[in-house]
């Protein structure tokens, strides 16, 4: 029996968004507590952690996003546990965002002159005193752009949370569509709705980018306070 | 844990699992021609004196990069056929790819175009080129070295996408392994050496590229 395509129809997608909402935060915040930990150990002057940091993100950059939810969603079997989607789909998205804000944070952090952290030390201050007061403030300024850019793929990547089961709103689009039969207006109107969600973050990051006709006064070299007029 | 590995079954289809890599290959080297050709053309689009040409380039980019791919998959694959274009899984597949790269690359080629400084477009104008002969030496090349370590990721990027698009059962490297798990129930094994294989891929493509990079731009050095 086909089901005719209603507003009720319509609901049951809109509600389902919530659940991709929910994973792309689970995702996000795991991802990005991870995150810190890879940009850290990436920045290390020890050679061991450094070197684990960069194979994590070339692991995580260099294989595809689904390969990374299938290999958690049938690893959980080996380990003894049930296979579940929504805990296989967290975790899967956890690790593949922290291993790309960790090499996005690595670049902000590295932005920072090295002069901050021998002012840093030149105050008495610890390695760990040093990123956390001086380093990190700054770097969090030109951290943030890049970051909510991704938290748009994060966002579109929980789509493929639906391949192994978890009903967020591509699989509940898949369900409607078994039900009505009406592939254009279901894949349509779930297309706006991540549409919804993705482009003001999009804007956002775009809007919060520093640009070169509008740089802050700060970031221009020190000698030159007066700006372009000074020349000639 | 009491789970034996099993990675005979593995090596037992493995020229299977190279002959779905195979057409992964394809795929991908394919869509990167065809989506840097529409990158290209979106980007001189967005550059355009026509409003509504830009608004629809801008329509187009906005689009594909705030959906997910999956979704634009299924949209072509499942929507399109009610509205009257039915494909093959792998014509959808690479349509979608296509569409999906040329939203990203009208971006990087537009940015690219933009750091090419206006003074270099008279310079070649005084030299008695024409038009198209600037576009294409003094404005596109120059452009494309600028953003081709942009554009290599991003070609990447799809590379790794098109696993998806064994959902619709394209027989690339993951739905060749999908169909195989289904018959052998030794998921993870597969898995693990399908996500091995991507690796590999990954890093051949990128040689490709550096190479690709010193070969073509190379002889540009110099010139931005």
């Amino acid at each position: 029996m086909i089901r005719d395509f209603t507003l009720g129809e319509v609901w049951f997608l809109v509600l389902a968004l919530r659940w991709t909402l929910l994973l792309t935060a689970v995702a996000f915040v795991g991802g990005g507590v991870v995150g810190l930990g890879v940009a850290v150990a990436r920045i290390s002057a020890d050679r061991l952690p450094r070197g684990i940091a960069i194979a994590y993100i070339k692991l995580f950059q260099g294989t595809p996003l689904l390969m990374q939810l299938y290999l958690v969603y049938f690893g959980a079997t080996f380990l003894g546990l049930e296979a579940n989607a929504w805990v296989a789909a967290a975790l899967a998205l956890t690790l593949y965002t922290s291993a790309f804000l960790g090499e996005i944070w690595r670049g902000c952090i590295q932005a920072i002159p090295r002069g901050q952290w021998d002012a840093g030390r030149a105050l008495a201050l610890g390695p760990v005193a040093q990123l956390r007061l001086v380093i990190l403030p700054q770097a969090l300024r030109i951290a943030i752009p890049p970051t909510v850019g991704f938290l748009v793929q994060v966002l579109k990547g929980t789509s493929l949370a639906s391949i192994i089961g978890f009903t967020e709103l591509t699989r509940a689009a898949q369900i409607v569509n078994n039900a009505t039969f009406r592939p254009f207006i279901v894949y349509a109107i779930v297309a706006a709705l991540y549409f919804a969600c993705c482009w003001p973050l999009s804007r956002l990051s775009w809007r919060l980018e520093p640009r070169l006709d509008r740089a802050p006064a700060n970031r221009r070299p020190p000698w030159n306070t007066a700006g372009s007029a000074a020349v000639g | 844990m009491d789970y034996v590995f099993q990675f005979g079954a593995v090596w037992q289809d493995f020229d299977k699992l190279l002959l779905g890599a195979w057409l992964t290959v394809r795929l991908s080297a394919i869509t990167m021609v065809l989506g840097l050709a529409v990158g290209i053309l979106g980007a001189v689009g967005k550059g355009s004196r026509s409003r509504l040409l830009r608004g629809l380039v801008e329509g187009y980019v906005e689009a594909i990069r705030n959906t997910p791919f999956l979704v634009q998959l299924l949209f072509v694959y499942l929507g399109l056929p009610a509205a009257g274009l039915k494909l093959s899984p792998e014509q959808a597949a690479l349509l979608a790819m296509v569409v999906n790269l040329g939203a990203y690359a009208t971006e990087i080629v537009r940015a690219g175009i933009e750091a090419v400084p206006r003074g270099q477009v008279e310079a070649g104008r005084a030299l008695g080129l024409g038009p198209y002969q600037i576009f294409r030496l003094v404005v596109l090349m120059p452009a494309l070295r600028v953003v081709f370590p942009a554009l290599a990721s991003q070609f990447i990027l799809v590379m790794l996408a098109s696993s998806v698009v064994s959902v619709i059962s394209a027989e690339e490297l993951t739905a060749v392994a999908d169909t195989i798990v289904a018959r052998n129930f030794r998921s993870f094994e597969f898995y693990l050496v399908v996500t091995g294989i991507y690796l590999v891929l990954t890093l051949a493509f990128q040689s490709v590229f550096a190479l690709i990079e010193r070969r073509l731009f190379g002889r540009w050095a110099g010139h931005t």
